[in-house]
């Protein structure tokens, strides 16, 4: 499959605790095509993280050959890694990850300071990418300033900055209540829709079926790879949730504190 | 990433924890502010024995009379008045390494002007006393040939001399009484301030040579040619050892001594005593300034000591920056560069420490400061060092994070 995004064979890497090796990945062969929305599921220890962490360059696999949009990723080193990463991956995590005391537009640019982007560039395009994450009026607010969803947006706003060929996001809706992380599905859909891979690791079945394939492990292996049949479509099931902008914003913000 | 862009962030990252900053800064601020201050306190002192050098007159050996043994007694150094006008003579004829010989003698008396007393120093001196010293008037004039040689009552006298006996009047023209004889004052000299060991060399009161003998000073002194001391000036300074000796074999000659005796007179370098003080006080200078130095290495240990707590609460942070692109050495460069903003803003406000701790010096304890540009360069140059040199660790520590468990760090 020349065109697919990303592809693996046989994929395997091992983790030494002392003296004992843990095989967290034993050998996944999968290719996921540009434009694709994938769920990433799988129990705690199942290898899922640890497979997110190879597709996002954070990891150099033991054995098995990785190629992202064509590249051999497999065997670079961490400078090179960190350059891949910049250019062609955007990160969302659960707890949002966002620099305190640092405005939602600093946030938002920070990946640009590890490019060649000129200082100038930088304002305009974090500008952009705020807005269209619907948070224009929120560029000079602190994180603390923000509700979970708010923080969640930036956060996405901030993948999105490098225009990336794969967003790879980590149980992004952990941290969020159910109307929120509806929202942020829907925010994720609409990306898709623009032709941006998304690959989104979550236990939630429910959040699962926002996206278009689902990828099962355990154990370290890749058990199940499936269409999902009942895809939900979050921007449908907001208009039939009531409107809750005061108290989702409360709930919120007790969510992120918590954690 | 620029260091534009790095100071940037570490100026941000340091005014997070303003407190935790500024109580790091102290350790620099205080090592930078006492290697400042020491140094310029041991300037101070330096510059104020070269002062006394210039004071003294440069290139001077001083002559005095020294002990004899006298029927197997021996005497006290200027017992026995063993030095002549001639001896001076002497030198001057057959030693062409001295550019001006001057022989003078001291004693003291008590001077009246209308109703005011003043115990001072008189000193009987011929015209080459003045060249010999360096010594100038600031008004009238000094002693001349001609009043030496007609033993005329005339003074010139020092700036505290004058304080006491006239305070603001011109004492040009005024008349004098030096232990009841009437002199009249022609001159005024300039100000020459403390010797070495404390003597006021303002405190004094010039008059000819020979006037001095018959009319002032008794005793030994008093009698036929003999002089108190003998001031000499040699033309060079790298000629002082030589003219030393020759001076010492010319006197010892015109003295008769045979080889196992020894001088009847003390021949002393001054300057070279004052020097090897200036050399002390230099030692001391840089003893102060290593102790301060101390400090400024505590304070790194400081900085280290916080960069560290700073990279751990921070791992999360480093993960992000990592996930997002940055490579080992961004990160190495953004907590170095956060260290040495660190140091370096220490240094800067321990300039100002500096500069105000050796003026509170100079005022409170009157001690003489001089603050050495050389001094402030270095000691921000090397809190500089410091930052780098105890900031590298934590931030290779940093930099060595693994993205994974940095970004799951909790």
């Amino acid at each position: 499959m020349p065109g697919a995004l990303i592809q693996t064979e046989d994929l395997v890497k091992d983790y030494h605790l002392g003296s004992r090796r843990i095989h967290a990945l034993r050998g996944v062969s999968v290719a996921i095509e540009p434009g694709e929305f994938v769920a990433v599921m799988g129990p705690s220890g199942s290898g899922k993280s640890t497979f997110m962490n190879l597709l996002g360059c954070l990891d150099a696999p033991t054995a098995g050959r990785y190629r992202l949009g064509g590249l051999d990723v497999s065997h670079m080193d961490g400078d090179h890694l960190a350059r891949v990463r910049n250019e062609k991956i955007g990160f969302v995590f659960q707890t949002f990850n966002l620099l305190p005391r640092t405005t939602a537009l600093e946030n938002v640019e920070l990946p640009l300071l590890y490019g060649v982007t000129s200082a100038r560039d930088r304002a305009g395009r974090a500008r952009a990418k705020l807005a269209a994450v619907g948070l224009a009026d929120r560029e000079h607010h602190h994180p603390a300033q923000l509700s979970g969803g708010q923080q969640q947006r930036v956060a996405i706003a901030r993948a999105l900055i490098n225009d990336p060929v794969l967003v790879l996001a980590d149980e992004p809706t952990g941290a969020l209540d159910s109307r929120t992380s509806v929202e942020i599905m829907a925010l994720f859909q609409d990306l898709n829709r623009d032709g941006i891979t998304v690959v989104l690791v979550t236990h939630e079945a429910d959040i699962a079926r926002y996206a278009g394939r689902s990828l099962t492990f355990r154990d370290g292996r890749l058990t199940r790879d499936e269409r999902i049949a009942d895809r939900l479509v979050a921007r449908e099931l907001l208009a039939t949730l009531p409107r809750g902008d005061e108290p989702e914003d409360d709930e919120a913000e007790t969510a992120v504190s918590a954690s | 990433m620029n260091v534009l862009a790095s100071a940037r962030i570490a100026v941000r990252a340091l005014r997070v924890n303003k407190l935790r900053s500024a109580l790091t800064m102290l350790g620099i601020v205080i090592g930078v502010g006492a290697v400042i201050t020491m140094v310029a306190v041991g300037a101070g002192a330096q510059a104020r024995v070269a002062e006394q050098i210039q004071s003294l007159g440069a290139n001077v050996i001083v002559i005095w009379p020294g002990t004899v043994n006298m029927a197997g007694v021996r005497l006290g150094a200027g017992a026995q008045a063993t030095l002549s006008e001639d001896d001076a003579w002497a030198i001057q004829r057959d030693v062409p390494l001295v550019e001006v010989v001057a022989p003078y003698s001291r004693g003291t008396a008590q001077v009246v002007f209308s109703n005011l007393n003043w115990s001072t120093g008189i000193l009987g001196v011929t015209p080459e006393y003045f060249p010999a010293r360096d010594w100038e008037v600031i008004s009238g004039r000094t002693v001349t040939q001609e009043e030496v040689d007609g033993a005329s009552k005339i003074a010139v006298i020092g700036q505290t001399v004058a304080r006491n006996l006239f305070g603001e009047e011109d004492p040009i023209g005024q008349v004098i009484r030096i232990k009841k004889v009437p002199f009249i004052v022609v001159g005024l000299l300039d100000r020459k301030g403390q010797t070495t060991w404390g003597q006021d060399q303002d405190d004094q009161i010039l008059i000819p040579l020979t006037t001095a003998k018959t009319k002032v000073l008794g005793g030994n002194l008093a009698k036929g040619r003999a002089v108190g001391a003998i001031t000499i000036k040699v033309r060079e300074a790298e000629l002082m050892k030589d003219a030393e000796n020759e001076i010492r074999e010319l006197l010892r000659q015109r003295h008769r001594l045979q080889p196992h005796q020894e001088d009847d007179f003390n021949l002393r370098n001054l300057a070279e005593v004052l020097q090897s003080q200036e050399a002390a006080s230099r030692v001391l200078t840089m003893l102060l300034a290593a102790i301060a130095s101390v400090s400024l290495l505590v304070g790194g240990i400081g900085i280290m000591n916080i960069m560290l707590v700073s990279v751990t609460e921070r791992t999360r942070e480093i993960g992000l920056r990592m996930a997002v692109g940055a490579r080992g050495q961004d990160i190495l460069a953004q907590f170095l560069v956060e260290a040495v903003t660190l140091s370096l803003i220490g240094g800067a406000i321990g300039i100002g420490a500096g500069l105000l701790g050796s003026s509170a010096i100079a005022y409170f304890a009157e001690w003489r400061t001089l603050l050495q540009i050389e001094a402030i360069v270095i000691a921000f140059g090397f809190a500089a060092a410091v930052g780098v040199f105890f900031g590298f660790y934590p931030a290779r520590t940093a930099a060595g994070l693994n993205p994974i468990d940095a970004l799951r760090y909790e």
